[in-house]
């Protein structure tokens, strides 16, 4: 099958990579640019493990295709600790317990991201509508939640000490 | 007090047993750096894809491979003729049936395997299947295990039609894979016979799947030049596994690897050796290259083992009291086209004989008759110890029946008939030995915690108001710890557990366990428990499981045996350690043995304060200055057979309220008290109860796999397969007593399945109890909206008159 070029901007950095039309994003990320974070659980939407953030909004890799996500700026887990430091969602979940087996987490933590961002201090019920898209089936989302309200408080003190 | 402090302050550093310690696995998970079997890419690695069959029974025609071979980036096709001179189109399973590898002329479930492509990559392999071309010539299937064993029922599995045995035991019928009984017949018909009061109930355990969010794969690498196999695969009993593969490929044992990577959990999915391991190996030695296989969402939910479908009838003899004097159960199990549940061997029913539960009862008879379907193989232990889950069904669900039947309170009745505090260890008529317990106490704070009789009040007034409120109650006991080796053995291999744990000079400890971990923490809490023993800090204390090369051998992770026997070698291994530890401190302080105490990381000589040594200094001396006789070195394995199994305990309460009109349910609340003995990581154990909790809320609400009569799975998507989101989640809360097992070396039992065993009932007695004061004794699960809806339809609730 003929294959194209695409570029995007990948946790900050350009990429270019040589695609099958049909090919789909998580499968680009994970086989051609090692990025083995993000997660295929479903391949049918449901279950968020494959969740990105493409130009600002929280995105199933599993039902994009690559070519979707040319001129594009990604982030994927990989991007969430730029400089090494973790990002407060990423400390709210070891903090509250908000993981186990680590499957459904890569995709958590990007939806967590997107959704505080969209929402600074949502309340429990808010957390949970946004984040319905995502799916776990360890932890019965109880510590997840508090994960990301520990991470809205910790974003928020930031700003404080920040002005 | 001064030393007390410091004790206090050295312990503290441990981060011990009890300790909520933070996870030790996190750091990789939260940066994407987890590691799992979709994640590994080997050099040259060719990815394989199944032909599956569309049709529940039929028989093969013809398979042409010619166009798919066609197909530039295609490797190999194989089917069952392929496999046959390497005698390899069949496999055992673990239950003493056969399975076929690839179907051997005939397809007995829909989706079966029917042949591999392997290919370049997974869109060429995926594009190849659709250009093999098979012909089937349609059978009639049998779906309803009730017509399984009828007279005139097409025969599944003509490969043993004629044998009187299937491995579990003598067959009455070409479909007929077991019959099973455990009791005293005769001594419970007589009390049957005798009762004042009796009740008997229909219930089905309906089919579901584990689901974990991680399916299953593999990818086998075989080296040519050095005669090696590697694997690495989702399995929670990569050891078991190696054993397999070894004898069904005539490698070495020791020249097979198996490597469990991180696991996106298993809950029982991943117990079993499925086809698709079986021919990416066989692909990866005839291509001489690595080939992974990865299942899809669909093939996993259809094919690689589904868990229950236990079709049940429950009865209890009783006084007019409420007391039990008998139980009855009778069970036909779907076992599917082969037989290929995971229990131990001789286990044709796992522990389905704990069903006379948390209730002393003195005659018990209990019945289990599998057959086969034209379904997938299959019955794991979803969540759960062997076959468990259905026990404690049928006992949870006709206690309050027989409350029902007698007006009494559901509560009421099980305080009546608890096994007592003093009667443990306690001897259940079905020859189960109770290590610890009490009931009563467990009970009895929940109904404080929640005002139990407020709840009655409020419910009796909704009821007035033709409003639909149900409490229900679970009081269940889990047997877990598979086991002692005289008793369980899989596939002949005695169900120990080992561990393994090396203190380097410098005081810093490797260990390495039989078991593996798919979420459950035991990177974490393994620390904890040599920390306890050896006086380490957890922080310096490296966890290793899962690669056989390096890992003592073990039975692996499920039924909740990690905690109860492989936590059990752990700390026996640790205590070989300090053993020898002691004698090199005394050594080292010119005392002897005897004149030493251990306090929290040191030993001290008695009655000389400030003469002593560190864990640490011993650790040092262990590799340069040991008495006389000696080895050097500080290390010790550990294969841990359990005495007895252990028996975790709970109360759950759940409260529901049911909307009239559309049949919707809201769990208003659900109150958790376990009991799992010792604790050591309350911040990990309350993670596995949340996560049991929600596993067993999906069982009870919604999961269900269901099957039309031509044998096609309808729903195996996550489109229409229930997996409960963040919204219709409940919130939990939790609560516990500690009862240590007295036989386990810390006291400790096992969690992470109690809540999914205890869950499922206490939901659907809370569902079933909103109608209980209609008449309604008992409606099946899943109670999902449209379920209710039925019901509540049936009952003429949801008309306007009566809203
Ligand atoms: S894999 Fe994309 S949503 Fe499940
Ligand atoms: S932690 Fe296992 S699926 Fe969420």
């Amino acid at each position: 099958m003929k294959k194209t070029h695409i570029t995007f901007t990948l946790n900050g950095q350009p990429v270019e990579v040589l695609v099958e039309p049909r090919e789909l994003l998580v499968h680009v990320l994970r086989e051609q640019l090692g990025q083995t974070g993000s997660h295929i659980g479903c391949e049918t939407s449901h279950c968020g493990a494959c969740t990105v953030d493409l130009d600002g909004r929280s995105l199933k890799a599993c039902t994009l295709l690559a070519v979707q996500a040319d001129g594009s700026d990604l982030l994927t887990v990989e991007g969430l600790a730029p400089g090494g430091e973790l990002h407060a969602v990423q400390e709210g979940f070891v903090q509250e317990h908000g993981l186990q087996c680590g499957y459904c987490t890569p995709g958590m933590l990007i939806r967590a991201y997107r959704l505080l961002q969209e929402n600074p201090n949502p309340t429990e019920a808010e957390i949970r509508e946004g984040m319905s898209g995502n799916l776990c089936r360890c932890t019965g989302y109880q510590n997840i939640i508090k994960a990301v309200q520990y991470a809205a408080k910790k974003l928020a003190e930031g700003e404080v000490e920040a002005a | 007090m001064a030393a007390t402090a410091d004790t206090l302050e050295r312990e503290n550093k441990l981060e011990g047993i009890g300790c909520k310690r933070k996870r030790k696995e996190d750091g990789r998970f939260i940066q994407g750096k987890g590691s799992y079997v979709d994640d590994v890419k080997l050099p040259g690695m060719l990815f394989a894809d199944f032909v599956r069959s569309p049709h529940a029974h039929a028989r093969i025609k013809s398979i042409r491979k010619e166009r798919a071979l066609a197909l530039p980036g295609v490797h190999a096709v194989l089917t069952a003729d392929d496999l046959k001179p390497l005698n390899l189109h069949w496999m055992p399973t673990l239950a003493g049936d056969t399975q076929a590898v690839l179907a051997d002329e005939k397809v007995a479930f829909q989706m079966q395997e029917v042949a591999m492509v392997v290919a370049d990559d997974r869109y060429i392999a995926a594009d190849a299947t659709e250009l093999v071309e098979v012909e089937y010539e349609e059978l009639p299937a049998i779906v309803d295990p009730h017509k399984a064993m009828d007279a005139d029922a097409p025969v599944i599995r003509e490969d043993i039609a004629g044998k009187a045995e299937a491995g579990q035991g003598k067959r009455e019928h070409p479909n007929h894979i077991f019959s099973w009984e455990v009791g005293d017949k005769d001594g419970t018909d007589r009390a049957f016979e005798a009762a004042e009061v009796t009740v008997a109930q229909e219930m089905v355990n309906q089919r579901v799947h584990p689901c974990p969010l991680e399916t299953c794969g593999c990818v086998a690498s075989f080296d040519k030049a050095r005669g090696e196999l590697t694997v690495y695969i989702t399995s929670q009993a990569p050891h078991v596994v190696r054993t397999v593969v070894s004898m069904l490929s005539g490698v070495p044992e020791s020249k097979v690897r198996i490597i469990s990577p991180d696991i996106g959990g298993g809950f029982g999915n991943k117990v079993g050796v499925y086809p698709g391991y079986v021919v990416a190996i066989v692909a990866s030695i005839v291509l001489g290259r690595p080939v992974k296989w990865i299942e899809d969402r669909t093939e996993n939910l259809s094919t690689t083992a589904f868990a229950r479908d236990y079709h049940m009838v429950g009865e209890l003899a009783a006084d007019k009291d409420g007391r039990i004097k008998a139980m009855r159960v009778n069970v036909l199990a779907d076992h599917g086209a082969f037989n290929a549940h995971a229990q131990p061997t001789k286990w044709p029913a796992g522990f389905f004989s704990v069903c006379t539960g948390s209730y002393d009862i003195p005659y018990a008879h209990a019945r289990v008759n599998g057959v086969y379907t034209n379904k997938a193989p299959g019955g794991v232990a979803y969540r759960c110890s062997f076959r468990v889950t259905e026990a404690v069904y049928v006992i949870e669900r006709m206690i309050d029946v027989l409350a029902q039947k007698l007006g009494m309170d559901p509560a009421e009745i099980r305080l009546r008939n608890f096994v007592k505090k003093e009667q443990f260890p306690y001897q259940s008529a079905l020859d189960w030995e109770y290590d610890s317990g009490d009931y009563e106490t467990a009970l009895r704070k929940v109904m404080e915690a929640v005002d139990y009789p407020a709840l009655r009040k409020e419910q009796a007034e909704k009821r007035s108001r033709g409003e639909l409120m149900g409490i229900g109650l679970c009081t269940f006991t889990e047997i877990v710890g598979a086991g002692p080796s005289k008793a369980c053995d899989i596939l002949g291999v005695g169900m120990f557990d080992s561990a393994e744990i090396r203190v380097h000079p410098t005081g810093s400890v490797i260990a390495r366990m039989g078991t593996i971990t798919q979420g459950q923490g035991h990177q974490t809490t393994y620390a904890q428990i040599i920390a306890s023993e050896l006086g380490i800090p957890s922080e310096e204390i490296q966890i290793e499981e899962g690669d056989t090369s390096t890992a003592p051998y073990g039975l692996g992770t499920y039924g909740s045996r990690s905690t109860p026997v492989g936590g059990a070698a752990t700390a026996v291994a640790a205590r070989k350690i300090r053993d020898k530890a002691r004698k090199i401190a005394a050594h080292l302080l010119e005392v002897s043995e005897n004149d030493l105490d251990w306090e929290v990381d040191r030993f001290k000589v008695k009655g000389v304060p400030g003469q002593e040594k560190t864990m640490k200094e011993v650790a040092w001396a262990a590799y340069n200055n040991v008495p006389e006789g000696m080895e050097m070195g500080l290390e010790a394995v550990d294969y841990y057979d359990p005495p007895n199994f252990t028996y975790p305990f709970g109360a759950y309460l759940c409260v529901v309220d049911i909307d009239k009109h559309t049949g919707e349910t809201k769990v208003r609340r659900f109150y958790a008290l376990d009991d799992c003995g010792t604790r050591i990581n309350p911040m990990i154990i309350e993670g596995q109860i949340h996560g049991g909790l929600n596993e067993a809320f999906a069982v009870a609400m919604g999961q269900q796999l269901v099957f039309d009569e031509a044998g096609n799975i309808l729903g195996n998507t996550l489109m229409d397969y229930f997996l409960p989101t963040f919204v219709e989640t409940p919130h939990w809360e939790l609560d516990h007593t500690v009862t240590p097992s007295p036989h386990h070396p810390i006291g400790a039992k096992g969690v992470a399945e109690s809540p999914h065993v205890g869950g499922i009932p206490c939901f659907s007695n809370a569902v079933n109890d909103a109608f209980a004061h209609l008449g309604v004794t008992h409606v099946d699960m899943p109670h999902s909206a449209y379920n209710v809806w039925k019901t509540v339809h049936r009952l003429g609730l949801d008309k306007p008159s009566a809203a």
